[in-house]
Formats: C-alpha cells, sequence, structure tokens
C-alpha cells in the first residue's frame, strides 16, 4: 500500500428513522463511536474532527460531539453544504490526511429532521396592505405558486421532465421504476428507515406530489447520523494484518460546485456538476463505471437517479431509461444502485446521508453486508448532491492485503 | 413606481367600485421587477453581459458566465417552448394547486413559471408546447392597486 494513500479504517451509521426522545448530538455520538469502534481506535487516536449538519449549521455540533465522546483539543471543522454535507465532512477529513496535516481523523455527518415536509416553498403571506417590492426580484406578492415552484418534489420533477424532453424513452414509467427497485431493494437492509415492497403500479397510483414524482417516488425526511473514521496509509501500515484487511481504500475524493449554464438561475443544474465530478473521480481512481460493483448515488426523488444513471455514465448518453428497463441497476443487474434502498427508502437525514453511502460501499467490499451483500464487491461509488449547488463523488475500493 | 402615499380622506365619504372605475383606472405594479408593464403589453426584461451575452434576471457584481463588469437590459422573446415541467399537487399552505410548474426556453433565455389556460394533467401539458407571455392580475392591495403577475399561455 502507496504511504500517501487514504482509507475508510472504521465506519458505522446509525438505523435511520425518527428519533423524538433522542437530539442530534446522541444521534452523532452513536455513529462516531461506532466508527472508533468499528476501526480499533479511539478518540484519543484522532487528529481532526470533520462534522456535517445542515439545519443546525450555527450549533458548533462538532464541538457538542466532542462534549459526548471525548474533548481532546484537536481541530473541528463543521461544515454544511447542502446535501452534500456529509461528504463534505468526510473530504475535510481526508483533505488533511492529504496535506499530512494528520494522520487520522474522524467525519461525522448528523441530522435530526422529524417530519419537516417539502424543505421548500413559501407559505403564502396575506397581501401586504400596500405593494411594495422586496427582494433580488423586487416582487411584491410571494412568487411560489405563481412563477412556478420552488418545492424540492418540484424542482426534481422538473429535472426529470427536462431529461424526458431531450431523450427518448423516458417517461413517467421509468421514473417510477427506479422506486420501485429501491423499495425493494430496502427490504434487506435492518438500517432502512423503510422496509416495504411496493408493486410498480402501487408506485405509479400513489398520491401524486409534483408530476412525476408520486409520494412513493420521494425521500422521507428523517432522523440519524454516521461516521467514518480516516487514516493514511503510511500509518495503517503499522497497524495489525487483521486492521488492514477491513480497511477500505479511498480512491478518489472529489467535490465540485454548478458552474454557470443558461438555465441555472432558473432551474437548478444537477447534472453538469455530477458529471464533472464523476469524470475527475474515474480519472484519479483509475477506474472506469463498468469497473464498479456497486453505486450509491442521490436519489432524493426517483427522477433524479435516472439523471445520475447517465450524469455518472453508468448508461450511453441519454440511454438511461433503457438503462432501467434493462434491469441493470437492481441488485441482481449488471451495476446495483442503491442496495441501500437509497434516500427513497433508506432515508436521508441530510448530513448523514454523504457518509452513510460511504458506510454501505464499505461494508460490501468488506463483504460484511448480510443478506444485502453484493457478491465479491471489490469497487464502489458514492455519490451525494445538494442543490445550491454541490456534489461529492467518492470511489472506494477493497483493500488488496 | 407606483405612488405608496395616499392622501387622508374623510372616514365617511366612501366611493362605490363602480364610481371609482369610471373615474380612475386601479393602479398596476408588476409581481417582479423583471416583468415590464409596457404600453403596448408585457416582457421580460434582463440584465445582459455586455461581453458574453449571459442574462440574469437579478442583479449580478460581476457576470457568473465570464466575469465581466457591465451589463445592459434585454428583452427576452415572448415566445417560448416548453422544456421542463412539474404538475405541483402539493405546496405550501395557501396556494392554489394543481398548477403547472413550466421550464421554457424563450429563444435562448431560459423562464421559470407557471404554464397557465391549459389542464393541469400530463395529457394536457406536452413536452415541447409553444407558448407565450401572458399577464393577468394576482391580487391587490388595500389601495386598490392591482398585482400583474405572467405565466406561459398555450400559442
Amino acid at each position: 500500500m502507496s504511504t500517501d494513500s487514504v482509507w475508510i479504517l472504521g465506519t458505522n451509521m446509525t438505523p435511520f428513522g425518527r428519533y423524538p426522545d433522542r437530539d442530534a448530538v446522541d444521534l452523532a455520538a452513536a455513529a462516531a463511536l461506532g466508527a472508533l469502534d468499528d476501526g480499533r481506535v479511539t478518540i484519543h487516536d484522532m487528529d481532526i474532527l470533520g462534522c456535517g449538519t445542515l439545519f443546525q449549521a450555527s450549533a458548533g455540533m462538532g464541538q457538542q460531539l466532542q462534549k459526548q465522546i471525548g474533548q481532546t483539543g484537536i481541530p473541528v471543522y463543521n461544515v454544511s453544504n447542502a446535501c452534500a454535507t456529509g461528504a463534505t465532512a468526510l473530504r475535510t477529513v481526508i483533505m488533511a490526511i492529504k496535506a499530512g496535516e494528520a494522520e487520522m481523523g474522524l467525519a461525522v455527518g448528523v441530522e435530526q429532521m422529524g417530519k419537516m415536509g417539502l424543505l421548500a416553498g413559501a407559505e403564502k403571506k396575506p397581501s401586504k396592505h400596500v405593494f411594495a417590492p422586496e427582494g433580488r426580484y423586487g416582487a411584491v406578492q410571494s412568487v411560489d405558486g405563481l412563477l412556478g415552484t420552488a418545492t424540492m418534489p418540484g424542482v426534481f420533477g422538473q429535472a426529470g421532465m427536462q431529461y424526458a424532453h431531450d431523450n427518448d424513452g423516458v417517461g413517467f414509467e421509468q421514473f417510477a421504476k427506479v422506486a420501485y427497485k429501491n423499495h425493494k431493494h430496502s427490504t434487506l437492509n435492518p438500517l432502512a428507515q423503510y422496509r416495504k415492497e411496493f408493486p410498480l403500479a402501487d408506485v405509479m397510483g400513489s398520491p401524486m406530489m409534483s408530476y412525476p414524482n408520486t409520494l412513493l417516488m420521494c425521500c422521507p425526511t428523517g432522523d440519524g447520523a454516521a461516521a467514518a473514521v480516516v487514516v493514511s496509509g503510511e500509518r495503517l501500515q503499522s497497524m495489525p494484518k487483521r486492521v488492514q484487511k477491513r480497511a477500505v481504500k479511498v480512491s478518489a475524493s472529489v467535490l465540485t460546485s454548478d458552474p454557470y449554464v443558461e438555465s441555472g438561475q432558473v432551474q437548478p443544474d444537477v447534472n453538469t456538476l455530477t458529471r464533472r465530478a464523476a469524470t475527475e473521480a474515474y480519472e484519479a481512481a483509475g477506474v472506469g463505471p463498468e469497473d464498479l460493483d456497486l453505486v450509491e448515488l442521490h436519489d432524493c426523488f426517483a427522477t433524479a437517479e435516472l439523471l445520475h444513471y447517465d450524469n455518472l455514465q453508468l448508461c450511453e448518453e441519454g440511454g438511461a431509461g433503457d438503462f432501467i428497463d434493462s434491469g441493470a441497476p437492481f441488485r441482481d443487474g449488471s451495476t446495483p444502485v442503491n442496495v441501500s434502498g437509497g434516500l427513497i427508502s433508506k432515508g436521508h437525514p441530510i448530513g448523514a446521508t454523504g457518509i452513510a453511502n460511504v458506510y454501505e460501499v464499505a461494508t460490501h467490499l468488506r463483504g460484511e453486508a448480510g443478506d444485502r451483500q453484493i457478491k465479491r464487491a471489490k469497487v464502489g461509488l458514492t455519490h451525494v448532491i445538494g442543490l445550491g449547488s454541490s456534489c461529492g463523488v467518492h470511489i472506494l475500493e477493497k483493500a488488496a492485503v | 413606481m407606483a405612488a405608496t402615499r395616499t392622501t387622508k380622506k374623510p372616514a365617511k365619504k366612501k366611493k362605490t367600485s363602480a364610481t371609482r372605475a369610471r373615474s380612475k383606472p386601479p393602479a398596476r405594479v408588476p409581481l417582479v421587477d423583471y416583468l415590464v408593464l409596457g404600453a403596448n403589453g408585457a416582457y421580460l426584461r434582463a440584465n445582459e453581459c455586455k461581453s458574453c451575452g449571459a442574462r440574469f434576471f437579478d442583479r449580478r457584481n460581476a457576470c457568473a458566465a465570464c466575469g465581466g463588469r457591465e451589463f445592459k437590459k434585454a428583452r427576452v422573446k415572448s415566445r417560448g417552448e416548453l422544456v421542463g415541467f412539474s404538475i405541483v399537487h402539493r405546496a405550501a399552505p395557501g396556494i392554489a394547486v394543481p398548477f403547472v410548474s413550466g421550464i421554457v426556453d424563450c429563444g435562448g433565455t431560459t423562464v421559470r413559471a407557471n404554464v397557465i389556460d391549459v389542464e393541469a394533467d400530463p395529457e394536457h401539458v406536452k413536452l415541447g408546447m409553444k407558448l407565450a407571455l401572458a399577464t393577468y392580475v394576482s391580487g391587490s392591495d388595500d389601495d386598490g392597486t392591482e398585482c400583474v403577475a405572467f405565466g406561459y399561455a398555450p400559442a
């Protein structure tokens, strides 16, 4: 193993769900201690802590976590980057190790959302006594519902229909199949928020949120945490063989933001930055999409997953409809996607998601995924995207020892 | 800009809406400042980068595409094509549903607005359909000033 390589030494996630009797600090601590134990190290071995949370971004979550598991005085980086928050926390630790400032570090992502609803879209206020322009667009009334929608199911519905506009063979049924698949996959994952299979007709017939996304095609809000211990190759070499065997190599760690595109000011472009992140990651890792044994990608809505088949180059350009129709992304297909159940069924406590997908892939690469194990998995990819926008891609490889 | 200051009137003197309508049409303000209510019809006006032509509906310190610092006002074409949409059935309280949120390519400038004058179902809303800018009154304030919103209707 090369000394400048970076590895996941330990990882853990809480089951995703709703925890009304616990707070975010409790959840973060559970995942953090789990990851430390998994790597057979302690908080005293850590040189840096990266902590991601979105809705409590100003709460000093990393320091609160230290009070639960050990105040050792190491630098804490509290990060917030929309739905890429967890991946950003992980990448912060990876960068510190690559820079030679740390040998070992802990990355934690956590979110407690409860039932938050649509996450965007302003409540219509009663008309002002006198109209007066407000904000960057000089609006005199709330524009949500007049100038289109800002709600997440709608924005991603539009993104899906843009793809359908540009590519034949993509429509409501292809999008629905994504959700059918991920609900089906989740039945094998004890950590998933929901574990129930629905026939395709039920997915298509469930209440419409924002066409083409029905209720069963939208991820739930929820609570949960995930953590990973990251170590340098040099340090890992000094560890026992049994520890080295379970380590998972981080072959690529990439974060991008959205470059300018013409339509970006009215409809967030989730494609260009994902395509760019994937291309950079494949190049860094020296692997191609055909080498991937499993992929955990950001299926916040069924429409989104379909776009990312294309963006991550899992299918031919424009071929995402055929890709799902062929069965390729099912767990017995050629490129299993979201065998955890994905955000749609495993859940999406925002800050935790970008590390929970690393937990999932690492668990398969170690051969420890139980009923949902993808056999002989050697290489996997994780992807998250947050609107605004930010995209994180990591490529992980099984240890060669 | 519509006048926002009003003179005090005697409390008891109350005009009927009919007499008011005869004497003076209600003042109108656009929903957003990039909607121009011109004498010859409404249109959208963007800030266009003088260097690369990128258009923005809000103000920019420098162009997000090329970094240029100078902008001019540019009129957006009123006719367009529907290149993406969502039919919204769940929204925040007070927002009437269902409605069609459309992404409209207006001759190279992309606009988001409701698609109006069409049934809000996938049988009637079609990708690639030709649309044209249309305005309507979306509300009025306590002075009787009307808010004019825009949408895109089948052309």
